[in-house]
């Protein structure tokens, strides 16, 4: 629907476009599938994949139903103890301890979300960075269960059972192709709302709210809804970081996460399906990069999120997406 | 509660006050702002980090306190006067997100930069000499210095009071809030008032944070749990409403100091029950319009 502005010159490009656009999951699968072969890199993809997977959740919400959530880290931070929780406490499996976590972030967003969507535009940041806060001091508090300020460790998962045959966790390239299959999933399920009908709810609430309810449709429940589906794929992110890092550091809950989010998205693109994970790559190989020559690391987070904002609200992909529909710059 | 005398609890109402008259502070310039620019400062409790520090690099120069409550909120909306020429005009007209996401951004800028000037570890900040101890008021001994806390803040709000009631400028700044569009046709140029009230705000928001680093030291990181406990006051409050910062920051304050003392576990957690209620009441806040957010 956004894309559908085609310019005459630009039909090559549009029809790449068009093509990649129809076929997103698929491509997904096989740029993941080949990518460690390419560049081995595990550990950072991993990196990568689990915080791109947070970015599209957060990108739901944000680019595609247009409110701006400051408290996505009680979404991210639910998941990944929740899911450590089950492992360090009842030493459940890991096909229960993910399950758990996505619950507990969906839990989490039902709550945030119940009490967020009851205000529009502006207020939903300010309430729903409010809230986060409000469930980083009760983690924080419960350090029986969480082990509080220490984060909570020994969330070890060496091998994963699949029927007959057992994944070594352990392994980095195992590691990066389990976690590439959660992704994968997630994007085929987020492909599918968005070519639902919901899915067009959501962006007709984005586009024009009155009309929207004046077509019969419940803005405020549409609102609701995504607000829980996008705590799901952030659950299910942070349950992969739970495991992926073996313990869960409180700051997974702080004001700090909920703008990660923010940032890889804008600097990605918000509202693009691969837009998060651009972001998220960007994001996190230029942390890596900068941290060689400074600690000052979020002196860098803090300008490149204020040029962004100034001179390049499309971010990478959206820039690459308006030029192949034929935009100029 | 049997054991709990009534001038325990009348003292820790007191204290509840002397807290949430910060909390006045910071809310009122958020408010300020927002009711003119349509501008939420995420970066205002940078703004407040940094109007303590400021007060630690003027007392290690021998500064005294009297005259860093007079430079503080000069030095501090000096810079926020910066911010908004430079940073923020740019966005006004490109949505309402932006500056919100720019603020957000110049937050983490401001914080870092702090580290670096001041390193990461917090730091004490000594309680000025005369406002040391505690004076007798009425109900028992109370510290003199959260008395001079409640004082300034009801001193700042009365000049802010007068200011806006009493003045051209506060009558401009009262009529650009209500409707822009038709103060610029009458010929006055809102870009400076804009520039003005931001100035203001986050002046108000250093000033704020001097008063608070006695009560609490200074951190790079102090800021951020202030901010959310000002959006707190303001969602009680009602966005945009000066009463509504007064009486939410106030019952904000003492929300915290009463629960500290019966279930102190709950004191971080008790002012968000506080705000869903409100939500869930009365979404537009205490004292806030409805659909002023659409």
């Amino acid at each position: 629907m956004a894309h559908a502005t085609t310019a005459e010159p630009a039909a090559p490009r549009a029809a790449l476009s068009g093509a990649l656009e129809r076929h997103r999951v698929l491509a997904a699968a096989a740029f993941l599938a080949v990518f460690p072969l390419v560049a081995p890199f595990e550990a950072l993809a991993v990196n990568i994949l689990i915080h791109g997977l947070y970015a599209l959740g957060f990108n739901l919400m944000f680019g595609y139903l247009g409110l701006l959530s400051f408290g996505h880290a009680a979404l991210f931070g639910g998941g990944a103890y929740l899911c450590g929780i089950a492992i360090v406490h009842f030493g459940a499996p890991w096909w229960v301890a993910i399950p758990a976590g996505i619950a507990g972030a969906v839990a989490i967003a039902a709550i945030v979300g119940a009490l967020a969507v009851r205000t529009r535009g502006i207020y939903f940041s300010m309430v729903t960075l409010a809230l986060a806060q409000c469930f980083y001091y009760i983690f924080y508090q419960a350090s029986d269960w969480t082990g509080g300020e220490n984060g909570l460790r020994g969330v070890d998962l060496k091998a994963i059972a699949l029927g007959p045959a057992t994944l070594d966790f352990l392994d980095p390239r195992t590691r990066y192709y389990v976690v590439a299959a959660f992704v994968v999933l997630a994007l085929w399920l987020l492909s599918r709302i968005l070519a639902s009908p919901f899915g067009a709810v959501i962006e007709a609430v984005r586009e024009n709210e009155a009309r929207a309810r004046a077509c019969g449709y419940d803005v405020t429940r549409t609102r609701l809804l995504a607000f829980v589906l996008s705590g799901a794929f952030c659950g299910l992110a942070g349950a992969l970081n739970a495991l992926h890092l073996s313990i869960v550091p409180i700051e997974s809950m702080a004001i700090e996460t909920s703008g990660l989010a923010v940032m890889m998205c804008l600097l990605g693109g918000m509202g693009t399906f691969f837009g998060p994970f651009v972001g998220a790559a960007v994001f996190l190989l230029l942390e890596s990069i900068v941290s060689v020559w400074t600690v000052h690391w979020q002196l860098v987070v803090g300008a490149v999120f204020v040029l962004c904002v100034l001179f390049f609200p499309r971010g990478i992909w959206g820039s690459i997406l308006h030029w192949a529909a034929g935009g100029g710059r | 509660m049997g054991t709990l005398g009534f001038d325990l609890l009348a003292l820790q109402l007191f204290a509840g006050v002397a807290l949430g008259a910060i909390y006045v502070l910071l809310a009122i310039g958020l408010s300020l702002i927002f009711g003119m620019l349509t501008v939420v400062n995420f970066a205002h409790g940078a703004f407040f980090m940094f109007g303590a520090y400021a007060g630690v690099f003027l007392a290690a120069r021998g500064a005294s306190f009297w005259a860093s409550l007079i430079a503080v909120p000069l030095i501090v909306g000096a810079f926020g006067l910066l911010v908004e020429r430079f940073l923020i005009r740019p966005l006004y007209g490109r949505g309402i997100d932006y500056p919100l996401l720019l603020t957000f951004g110049l937050a983490y800028m401001m914080v870092e930069g702090i580290r670096i000037a001041f390193g990461t570890l917090g730091l004490p900040f000594d309680t000025p000499e005369s406002l040391q101890g505690a004076t007798d008021i009425g109900i028992g001994f109370f510290p003199t210095y959260r008395l001079f806390v409640i004082g300034a803040t009801a001193a700042i709000l009365l000049g802010l009071w007068l200011f806006l009631e009493r003045t051209r400028y506060g009558l401009i700044i009262r009529a650009g809030a209500r409707d822009p569009q038709i103060v610029r046709v009458l010929g006055v140029d809102v870009s400076r008032v804009w520039l003005l009230v931001f100035g203001l705000g986050t002046g108000i928001a250093g000033l704020a944070g001097l008063l608070a680093a006695p009560l609490q030291g200074v951190s790079p990181e102090m800021g951020g749990p202030v901010l959310a406990e000002a959006f707190v006051v303001t969602v009680v409050g009602g966005m945009g409403s000066l009463l509504g910062a007064v009486v939410a920051g106030l019952l904000v304050g003492v929300t915290v100091a009463l629960t500290s003392l019966f279930v102190p576990e709950m004191a971080k957690v008790s002012i968000f029950a506080l705000m869903a209620v409100v939500l869930l009441v009365r979404p537009q806040g205490l004292f806030g319009r409805p659909g002023l957010l659409s």
